[in-house]
């Protein structure tokens, strides 16, 4: 929205296309029909500063097709989406992805039970169709995601069985090298931090340093096992349980696109490497919001001015004096938002299993592929993310391998005594998103019709 | 280092690793020299369409011998590879397409072959119930039928690994040179010196062969392909149809596999090949029109996988008239999966007799020359 609303000052033709119904992205989700309800105070302040966001970009005049599902890029730039089950195509030229984030897939024994989802999901419950669950949940997580969902879910009434923190020991301390950069300048996002953790703290049952985590159950979720750092095991009941290990760039359009990414060592991922002004490696295809690394909203909206000025600025809408100029004031303020963030990710830095689970957990879901038939492939020569893939169908299904890509690197990794970012991900194959093969097929009608 | 061989087989696809298992077989001391991973290209992103039918005359011969082969491949690489013959169509939907089967069907049996078989509406209706029901027959080869490609491909390397040879991957080649009687070939992992050489090279081969003096015309092609998600049973037999770009099976894990020869773009600088989506409607629009009952279903990946393609899509699988020693197999067009077992064969003969028995004189490298 804040590339949308920038370019547009600059007179450029802008369509935004968005698979949600309304504007406002994962962190403003459906904003605009719960301004003015109650759901907006449980949700919180942070939340509520979406509004302006929307509304300016809602009177830029930038063209927005919600409900839409773009499938495919090519570069030059054209898209092909879907919008009710009719597919279209659109060139433009320049294309901004501002795709953000995912929650990194955290796989552990019966992570694919029904019964066990990711707080996000969860959090989109509570933000599109205002629901909690009915019963007690287990949250088992790290990260700031973790305890605003909990804070979020107490104020709406809902019950915490238990919160099973996976922030390992001695992260803190690793943590505090780095307090005080976040403290001078974001000191109110760590207070607000801060605060959600000594609530939950006083309010729900809090086992720290969670180092493994089970699930059982035949048919659903039936119990939870779990171990300390200290060695202490328990197996409790539960139907639900909410798990969430942070977040990682949705990199899946720019890796098909070819562009050039980069391995940040602090959070764990890759992100495509951008210049200045948030253009990729291929000319033309900017990059904004968390999906250039995890940086939060408020980090997200200036880099998305930041891409706006850019494309004005290639467009040739604005001198590239006038493009420095306005950006300065825009630069200084990405410096403080992102100032947290190194603390942030030392702070919630997944444990090791995270990355590289035991053998018996199921590293693809789609394919059901376990962590042990991958390792087997291993022990029978040198073989990369691709041929991992070829020979276990590991990434063959309908999630393209956005769930198992980086566990099938870690565990390749680990074996070879390589690094992550050298052993690289499975190479990504379109189209972005499932699209049937009668929307394909009606591509042909909707090509000829002037 | 410089490794000391027999045969050096430049190229670790399909075609390298069948013409190195025959060599090795027969006593040769042999390694293939692969630029990326073994099965990067073509290899790795066939539809593995195990097809006599519809061939060009020419093929006929050498792909009857490599469906006998088919028929009994796991005597030859210890793995069935997935194969399984439940036949290959060409279907009619028209009347007015029905004379070009009925002409096609004359010739070969008036060539003496007898693979394919001309079906009415009825047996059509039988043999593929979910066919839209306005087709009106076909031309089909019942022996035909499919492999699962990563299995064949992991069994011809562990077969060929099995038979002694050694396969350098990331081993691309710098320049070839010839030492007395023998070719040194210089790589990014060293020297490799051998009396002979298999230009088995694929999208590259022209490259290959012009390095030891045979300078070709040869076009190139980027086949695609579409992958759905898993559905139910739906078909056996592999079904392709007159006038329109479409090959269309099931595998056996139940996604549908949509190729047919619809052309994507190839970068063969960068190595990589590129989806054409426009292009590729008109092969999911053949499918709907054929099949109606997957016009939901959704796609879950596409590909497009690069290879040689002569004007005259023929394979060049000969000696080479101009650098002694040197054997060249590529140029299979979209259409070399089948051929596979076979042509290893015929290296080998090539390689260690300096004929073979089989029919390839249309294969010759010479009618691809420049001028």
């Amino acid at each position: 929205m804040s590339a949308a609303t920038t370019a547009r000052r600059y007179g450029l033709d802008v369509l935004v296309v968005d698979e949600q119904s309304s504007p406002g992205g994962q962190i403003w989700r459906n904003i605009e029909h719960l301004s003015g309800t109650p759901r907006m105070a449980i949700l919180g302040k942070a939340y509520e500063k979406g509004l302006d966001v929307v509304n300016a970009f809602r009177a830029s005049g930038a063209v927005f097709e919600h409900g839409t599902q773009v499938w495919q890029i090519e570069a030059g730039a054209r898209a092909f989406m879907t919008r009710n089950g009719a597919a279209s195509s659109v060139e433009a030229g320049h294309l901004l992805l501002a795709t953000g984030a995912q929650e990194r897939p955290a796989p552990f024994p019966g992570w694919t039970l029904p019964g066990v989802m990711t707080i996000g999901a969860a959090q989109i419950v509570l933000k599109s169709s205002d629901q909690i669950p009915s019963e007690p949940v287990w949250i088992a997580g790290s990260g700031p995601l973790s305890l605003l969902y909990a804070a979020q879910l107490l104020k709406a009434g809902g019950q915490i069985a238990g919160f099973l923190d996976t922030t390992p020991a001695g992260r803190v301390v690793e943590a505090l090298s780095k307090f005080t950069g976040a403290a001078m300048n974001a000191p109110a996002d760590l207070f607000k931090g801060l605060g959600w953790l000594l609530s939950l703290k006083r309010h729900v049952r809090f086992i720290a340093h969670v180092t493994e985590i089970e699930a059982f159950g035949t048919d659903r979720l039936e119990q939870i096992r779990y171990v300390t750092a200290k060695g202490r095991t328990a197996t409790v009941a539960a139907r639900l349980l909410l798990v969430h290990e942070g977040v990682v760039p949705t990199i899946h359009p720019t890796l098909a696109l070819g562009c050039k990414h980069v391995w940040n060592i602090d959070q764990d991922s890759f992100a495509p490497g951008l210049d200045a002004w948030g253009e990729t490696s291929e000319a033309g295809v900017f990059v904004a919001g968390d999906n250039a690394g995890i940086g939060g909203a408020t980090a997200a909206c200036l880099r998305g001015e930041l891409a706006g000025l850019g494309v004005a600025r290639k467009a040739g809408r604005i001198s590239a004096a006038e493009a420095q100029t306005a950006a300065k004031p825009i630069r200084a303020r990405l410096k403080r938002a992102l100032a947290a963030r190194p603390f942030l990710d030392r702070l919630y830095r997944p444990r090791q299993k995270v990355f590289v689970p035991d053998d018996h957990t199921i590293a693809c879901r789609c394919e059901e592929v376990s962590v042990a038939s991958v390792r087997a492939e291993i022990a029978s020569g040198r073989p990369g993310p691709n041929q991992i893939k070829a020979f276990t169908r590991a990434g063959m299904g309908p999630c393209q391998g956005r769930q198992c890509g980086y566990t099938i690197a870690r565990i390749l990794a680990a074996a070879e005594g390589r690094a992550v970012p050298d052993v690289g991900l499975q190479r990504v194959r379109p189209p972005l998103k499932p699209v049937t093969l009668g929307e394909l097929a009606a591509l042909i009608d909707a090509d000829q019709t002037p | 280092m410089t490794k000391e061989l027999d045969t050096i087989v430049i190229g670790g696809g399909l075609h390298g690793l069948s013409a190195a298992l025959y060599l090795a077989r027969a006593g040769r001391k042999v390694a293939i020299l692969e630029r990326s991973w073994v099965g990067r290209h073509s290899s790795g992103g066939t539809a593995a369409g195990v097809r006599t039918l519809n061939r060009d005359p020419a093929e006929i011969p050498i792909s009857l011998e490599a469906m006998d082969m088919w028929h009994r491949i796991e005597t030859i690489v210890g793995d069935d590879c997935g194969f399984h013959a439940h036949g290959q169509f060409e279907v009619a939907e028209f009347e007015h397409h029905f004379p070009e089967l009925e002409e096609r069907y004359a010739m070969t049996r008036a060539m003496g072959f007898e693979n394919e078989e001309l079906i009415g509406r009825d047996e059509l209706r039988r043999l593929v119930p979910a066919l839209a029901p306005h087709c009106v027959g076909a031309i089909i080869a019942r022996q035909d039928g499919a492999a699962d490609p990563h299995r064949t491909l992991q069994a011809f390397r562990r077969a060929t690994e099995a038979a002694g040879v050694t396969i350098y991957e990331g081993a691309g080649v710098i320049a070839i040179e010839q030492v007395g009687i023998d070719w040194r070939v210089r790589t990014e992992q060293g020297n490799f010196v051998a009396p002979t050489i298999v230009n088995a090279a694929g999208a590259w081969a022209d490259k290959i062969a012009a390095m030891v003096g045979d300078n070709v015309e040869v076009g190139h092609k980027a086949s695609m392909m579409i992958v759905t998600e898993r559905i139910a049973p739906l078909l056996k037999p592999v079904v392709g149809v007159v006038g329109r770009p479409l090959s269309f099976k099931q595998t056996h894990q139940g996604t549908l596999l949509i190729g047919g020869g619809l052309k994507g773009k190839a970068d063969l600088e960068a190595q990589r090949t590129f989806v054409d989506f426009t292009q590729l409607a008109r092969g999911a629009r053949a499918a709907t029109d054929l099949f109606p009952a997957v016009d939901k279903v959704r796609i879950v990946r596409t590909w497009a996988g690069m290879e040689s393609s002569p004007k005259d899509e023929l394979p060049v699988l000969c000696l080479s008239p101009n650098a002694s020693g040197v054997v060249h197999s590529f140029g299979y067009s979209g259409h070399g999966f089948q051929l596979v077992p076979v042509c290893g064969a015929i290296v080998a003969d090539l390689i260690m007799q300096g004929s073979t028995s089989r029919q390839i004189s249309s294969f010759k490298i010479d009618r691809l020359y420049k001028n």
